[in-house]
């Protein structure tokens, strides 16, 4: 009774319709969505404010939507973390994501304008600098260590080869993994130190790594768990730093690497060079192994949330400002610096007791060291105002012009 | 009727093979029997299975039980038709070690279809789950036939509440981990449509999560009827609260005891309830709607996903077969305080949760009663044991209130 042509016939009909089905997020079976019409498919954005959303037109939608990375990451994979969260009329969140590098080619139409819109205009033919050079940086050695309390610089790097966070399988995280604790481990003189995987992790070591605030949690925001970016926790993930807790990584987050440089203190001169030197270490260690790093000249380093392309940089003090900050043009002055600020928790945090993450708000478009300086020169103009307003005095004389 | 057949697999699926089949249900029966549904396409890894094994060493769930790399090794290309994929199957339970006291399932279907093409790992996980039923060599009963319950009236001095739920699917539409928004919505036009179609006491209206308006919402809330995003990660992992709340919805009854879900955990979750103890009139009603609604979506050329094996098809492999739990919220100070309540419980083959429902706690002496099997025992089967083990509690609480002693009953014999 079995009818053997039918079964060639089921065959040769879906071994077409499923092509590039190995990776196991969500969104993976493209092809058969491409049954159904693009009203059907398309998503209700009506609600929503994040830049995916306004950015993606029906139109868009149905030119993108039958396309596919080399590694198989589609447009509704890019997408699905904006369309699960809608944002909040305050906060405009980007709600996409990078799932390999080739996904900022592959899906330009829609990245293009997003890029544009969160980094003040930038073109699709604007080129970015990199300049890791940390002699180029004028000052920061001189923070008053009354007012800022701690430095550091960030930045996330990801492997070449590789695909990103929100889309790789157990198989790719491992090796990221596995090449990026041999790098690593490479590093000496003040760069020597020790890899803690999370799922072997002690509870003496994670009780150290806690109280030093270099432990990652398994993210909770909804932003990253939309994005598929936290499946198989702990799996390949783990923090290493070097042995004076000054020059920390961590592995498999958000990004492949983030990369963190540190101190108590106002020096964010010497915070920046221990970065700068640091990173170009691990890179030639990378470069080696035939894996260097994302980078074009267009965006810069590539990272999975184009809100960190071009430097993906983050530096950033801990500053003692209660009289500033509560002063009327605090929100002005800290926008003409091209500055921002977070609690003393990181993103998403309220401030405590009147002390603020302060950190540049640009990433694409200038280099690692004009954000830096803008840090450096922003940060000590507001300590400098907070003792005016402390001795009573007004500082409207001091607001800069806007850079 | 064959030719009837013929046009619903053709024109909802887009699946060549199924349009040749010409011939009637039988020919298409055999075809989604196990020997004939071979996997779908093969899929292209870049790593040996070897290298993406996950590392469940710390994992407490029946997914994590069996499997083992051999079977993983066997399973990871493997795709459904649509292609769904053992990754996408087993991610929350990856996600969610789970705990040494609550051993959870630890994997969902994205489609009918994967309990076929992974039924190496999925039937020992329904046998682990439903009591060693087996899912090779078993056939489970359907019954619907609510006639046949036995004194289904409870004390109402104890019982505050009744409730029968279950859920059913749409047959060629992607479940919840794994559907498109197109197949979501279709689901909910399919579903809204057919209801509409309800007549009596079982006529209502639909609540689309998306449109609702502040004053309906409340009104649900208040009625204890709405249901909001799942935030638990056993289900967000699986993906199926993506798009949220797009193609979501409830539907009630004008008299509010009859209640449909449309697109929560699964494609339709059906509910019969009312205040008191009248069970029988909870699961007539429970029955008659549920054929009624089957009959409609029939009409227009639908039908549930079912079979011989497992009964109603389900996203959670826990609520296979029936896919019933039928409950009451019942006052038992005494008897829930005895040591012997929980092998009470465990020998009438009934579960206690809290008045919130699963993982939440009792409020004062008030507990959610309701049957602990869903597959290899039919509807009516199911709700006499509730019925029978229910009034067995009640019976026990009275002794006790007499300061009389009470028994153990012997372990439920089918």
């Amino acid at each position: 009774m079995r009818d053997r042509h039918a079964d060639c016939y089921f065959f040769s009909c879906l071994v077409c319709s499923v092509k590039n089905a190995s990776m196991p997020f969500g969104n993976t079976h493209n092809n058969f969505k491409l049954n159904f019409k693009v009203e059907e498919e398309y998503p209700d954005l009506t609600k929503h404010n994040n830049h995916m959303a306004k950015v993606l037109t029906k139109d868009m939608y149905a030119k993108l939507r039958d396309k596919q990375t080399p590694s198989g990451f589609t447009l509704d994979d890019v997408i699905q973390t904006g369309v699960d969260n809608p944002g909040h009329p305050f906060i405009m969140t980007v709600g996409c994501v990078a799932g390999d590098e080739e996904s900022y080619e592959v899906f330009k139409d829609l990245l293009d304008p997003i890029i544009s819109d969160r980094h003040s205009g930038y073109k699709p033919t604007d080129k970015h600098k990199t300049d890791l050079n940390f002699e180029n940086l004028k000052g920061g050695d001189d923070l008053d260590p009354n007012y800022v309390l701690s430095s550091r610089v960030r930045t996330g790097r990801s492997i070449k080869g590789y695909t990103l966070p929100p889309h790789n399988s157990r198989g790719e995280r491992r090796a990221v993994e596995r090449l990026s604790v041999e790098a690593l481990n490479t590093l000496d003189g003040e760069f020597k130190g020790k890899y803690y995987p999370l799922n072997k992790m002690s509870d003496a070591e994670q009780e150290q790594l806690i109280a030093d605030h270099f432990l990652f949690d398994k993210p909770v925001s909804p932003l990253l768990l939309g994005a598929g970016m936290a499946r198989d926790w702990p799996d390949a993930r783990g923090i290493w730093h070097n042995d004076a807790k000054s020059f920390l990584v961590w592995v498999n987050e958000e990004d492949h690497l983030r990369v963190i440089s540190m101190e108590k203190g106002g020096n964010m001169k010497e915070v920046f060079r221990r970065f700068c030197v640091g990173l170009k270490r691990i890179e030639e260690t990378f470069k080696k192994h035939n894996h260097g790093f994302m980078w074009n000249e267009h965006l810069g380093y590539v990272l999975t949330c184009p809100s960190n392309l071009g430097t993906g940089l983050r530096g950033g003090v801990h500053v003692k400002l209660p009289k500033l900050s509560t002063h009327a043009k605090f929100e002005e002055i800290l926008g003409r610096l091209r500055l921002q600020k977070r609690g003393t928790g990181g993103v998403d945090t309220a401030s405590v007791g009147g002390v603020f993450d302060i950190s540049n708000a640009d990433r694409l478009g200038s280099s690692e060291v004009d954000q830096v300086q803008m840090v450096v020169d922003g940060v000590k103009l507001m300590v400098e105002m907070e003792k005016k307003l402390e001795k009573g005095e007004a500082i409207d004389g001091m607001i800069p012009a806007q850079k | 009727m064959a030719n009837n057949f013929a046009r619903i697999l053709s024109s909802k699926r887009n699946v060549g093979i199924l349009s040749l089949v010409g011939a009637g249900s039988l020919t298409a029966a055999f075809l989604l029997n196990r020997e004939h549904v071979t996997a779908g396409a093969q899929v292209r890894r870049v790593y040996p299975a070897s290298a993406e094994y996950p590392d469940l060493r710390k994992h407490n769930n029946c997914m994590a039980s069996h499997l083992t790399p051999a079977i993983y090794a066997k399973l990871v290309e493997k795709a459904t038709p649509n292609g769904y994929t053992l990754d996408q199957a087993i991610q929350t339970g990856v996600d969610n070690p789970g705990h040494p006291f609550i051993k959870t399932v630890g994997m969902v279907a994205g489609d009918e279809e994967s309990y076929e093409v992974f039924a190496d790992l999925l039937d020992p996980v329904i046998k682990e789950r439903h009591n060693g039923y087996d899912p090779q060599t078993m056939t489970h009963p359907t019954d619907l036939d609510s006639s046949k319950l036995k004194s289904g009236k409870f004390d109402d001095r104890y019982v505050l509440s009744s409730r029968v739920r279950t859920g059913r699917s749409i047959r060629g539409l992607s479940l919840p981990p794994a559907c498109t928004r197109a197949e979501r919505r279709e689901v909910e036009r399919v579903v809204v449509d057919a209801l509409a179609g309800l007549k009596g006491d079982l006529a209502g209206t639909y609540y689309s999560l998306t449109h609702m308006t502040d004053q309906e919402q409340q009104q649900l809330i208040d009625d204890h009827f709405l249901f909001d995003k799942p935030v638990s990660p056993l289900l967000t992992c699986s993906g199926m609260a993506r798009d949220w709340p797009d193609a979501r919805g409830i539907w009630h009854n004008n008299t509010k005891t009859f209640l449909i879900w449309i697109n929560e955990e699964d494609h339709t979750r059906v509910i019969s309830m009312e205040k008191g103890g009248n069970m029988k009139r909870v699961f007539d009603r429970f029955c008659t709607g549920l054929k009624e609604v089957e009959r409609l979506i029939q009409e227009k050329g639908w039908e549930f996903m079912w079979n011989e094996r497992l009964g109603y098809i389900l996203t959670c492999p826990s609520n296979l077969g029936t896919g019933l739990r039928a409950g009451v919220h019942v006052n038992l100070p005494k008897l829930s305080k005895d040591p012997r309540f929980t092998k009470i419980l465990d020998n009438l083959r009934l579960q206690k949760r809290g008045t919130g429902g699963v993982d939440t706690a009792a409020v004062g002496s008030t507990f959610d009663i309701s049957n602990l099997d869903r597959l290899g025992q039919s509807e009516v089967q199911l709700v006499q044991t509730v019925v029978d083990g229910v009034n067995y509690l009640i019976d026990c609480e009275k002794k006790l209130e007499k300061g009389q002693d009470i028994k153990i009953p012997p372990p439920f014999k089918k």
